[in-house]
């Protein structure tokens, strides 16, 4: 039971950092760069996203005895392709501001590799609560990363944090929110993480030798 | 007539240069960072998207004059995705028994293709502009000349990157991103240059 209940713990965090989709996988970075102009148009594609993720992981999970292999990549296409339709029309309904703004990304979740990933790589092996666990998980993994770059897009192009302004607009770095500037700040971000674990790992064999 | 050709040709080139799909719509990165370490898969996975795209264009083309005569629009994310993932599958049959060598040289990319966001983007974008068949032929031939200059373009700018000694942080990724981001802001000049 014990081992049971520390791998469903790690199927929850394994999306955190350790294999984050986007700054460790470098997964699904179409959506990534192209709604990250600023932090609420991230936030709202990181969780239509994260939704999707969910509830195709649980579905392809619940259905993995079912599904024969030879016609798997198909029948999961359609099940993520479902849940897409469901949760663009819930957008147009609901969130219309949004919806407008985030786009053709919205369709385009349906070919977001995290979710194909995550279905063939886990779902189709796991029971439905430890893939609803590790959809959560990665789910969040996918939020924190794009809200990140969001987050930093908006503070330097126009310098505002969820339209809160922070400085003067004059400050800001138009090309920040361009597409030019979503290269750049994941760019810099990944080195970012790469220095850090190259300093750890160093420590690591100093604390050893 | 004249003011028509003008305007497939105006779609053509903002496809190709002013809306690159690589550079400025994000469309299809996964194979843009993941084969464009050298310039032959380069080459090969463009040949393959060209090819790709101009079909599935048309295919989903007349696919949505169907959608709209059943009034089910709202299934196009459905059927969009499995007619591209269905007809990858017969593009790859019928040119593995058609030509051979042609098979050879993109046997590898084809699969690849199906999950790019970039066919099922051209799809959508077709649909949701109106084109006629015309106009959307001129933006798949755009679009795909755009996807694979940038991607050879990006190729050549990566193998150069190899031979040199960067920062061990930079090594890899980090600096391919910042290779897209000059290449990318180099692209930027074009904008405006076209008003469709």
């Amino acid at each position: 039971m014990k081992t049971n209940e520390s791998s469903s713990l790690s199927a929850f965090t394994a999306g955190f950092i350790k294999q984050n989709p986007t700054f460790s996988q470098v997964l699904g970075l179409c959506p990534t760069l192209a709604t990250s102009t600023n932090a609420e148009n991230a936030l709202g594609m990181g969780l239509a996203t994260m939704g999707v993720l969910i509830l195709s992981n649980i579905f392809i999970s619940a259905l993995r005895k079912l599904i024969p292999n030879e016609v798997r990549i198909p029948a999961y296409i359609s099940v993520i392709a479902s849940f897409v339709t469901i949760v663009n029309l819930l957008m147009h309904g609901y969130t219309y501001q949004l919806w407008t703004n985030l786009g053709l990304y919205i369709p385009l979740i349906v070919v977001n590799c995290i979710i194909m990933g995550r279905a063939e790589a886990f779902a189709s092996k796991n029971g439905i609560w430890k893939s609803f666990l590790d959809g959560l998980g990665m789910g969040l993994g996918f939020v924190g990363a794009i809200l990140l770059l969001g987050m930093t897009r908006e503070v330097l192009s126009v310098g505002t944090l969820f339209g809160i302004r922070l400085w003067p607009k004059t400050y800001g770095m138009f090309v920040m929110m361009l597409p030019p500037g979503a290269f750049l700040v994941i760019g810099l971000y990944l080195a970012l993480f790469k220095h850090i674990a190259n300093v750890r790992k160093r420590n690591l064999k100093n604390i050893k030798g | 007539m004249g003011a028509e050709v003008a305007k497939w040709f105006a779609i053509l080139f903002a496809a190709m240069l002013v809306n690159n799909f690589l550079l400025s719509r994000f469309l299809g990165l996964c194979p843009f960072f993941g084969v464009s370490k050298s310039m032959d898969t380069a080459v090969g996975m463009s040949m393959g998207v060209i090819f790709v795209m101009v079909v599935a264009g048309i295919v989903t083309w007349f696919l949505n004059l169907l959608l709209i005569s059943w009034h089910i629009e709202f299934l196009q994310i459905l059927v969009f995705i499995l007619v591209i993932a269905a007809l990858v599958q017969i593009i790859e049959i019928f040119i593995k028994k058609t030509n051979p060598a042609l098979y050879s040289a993109l046997g590898i990319y084809l699969p690849l293709i199906t999950t790019n966001c970039a066919i099922l983007g051209l799809s959508l974008i077709n649909v949701q502009n109106n084109y006629t068949l015309m106009e959307t032929i001129f933006n798949s031939v755009g679009s795909s000349l755009g996807y694979s200059m940038a991607l050879i373009l990006f190729s050549s700018l990566r193998v150069k990157l190899d031979v040199e000694e960067l920062p061990a942080a930079f090594e890899g990724m980090p600096a391919a991103f910042i290779t897209a981001f000059i290449l990318s802001m180099s692209f930027m000049a074009f904008t405006g240059m076209i008003k469709v």
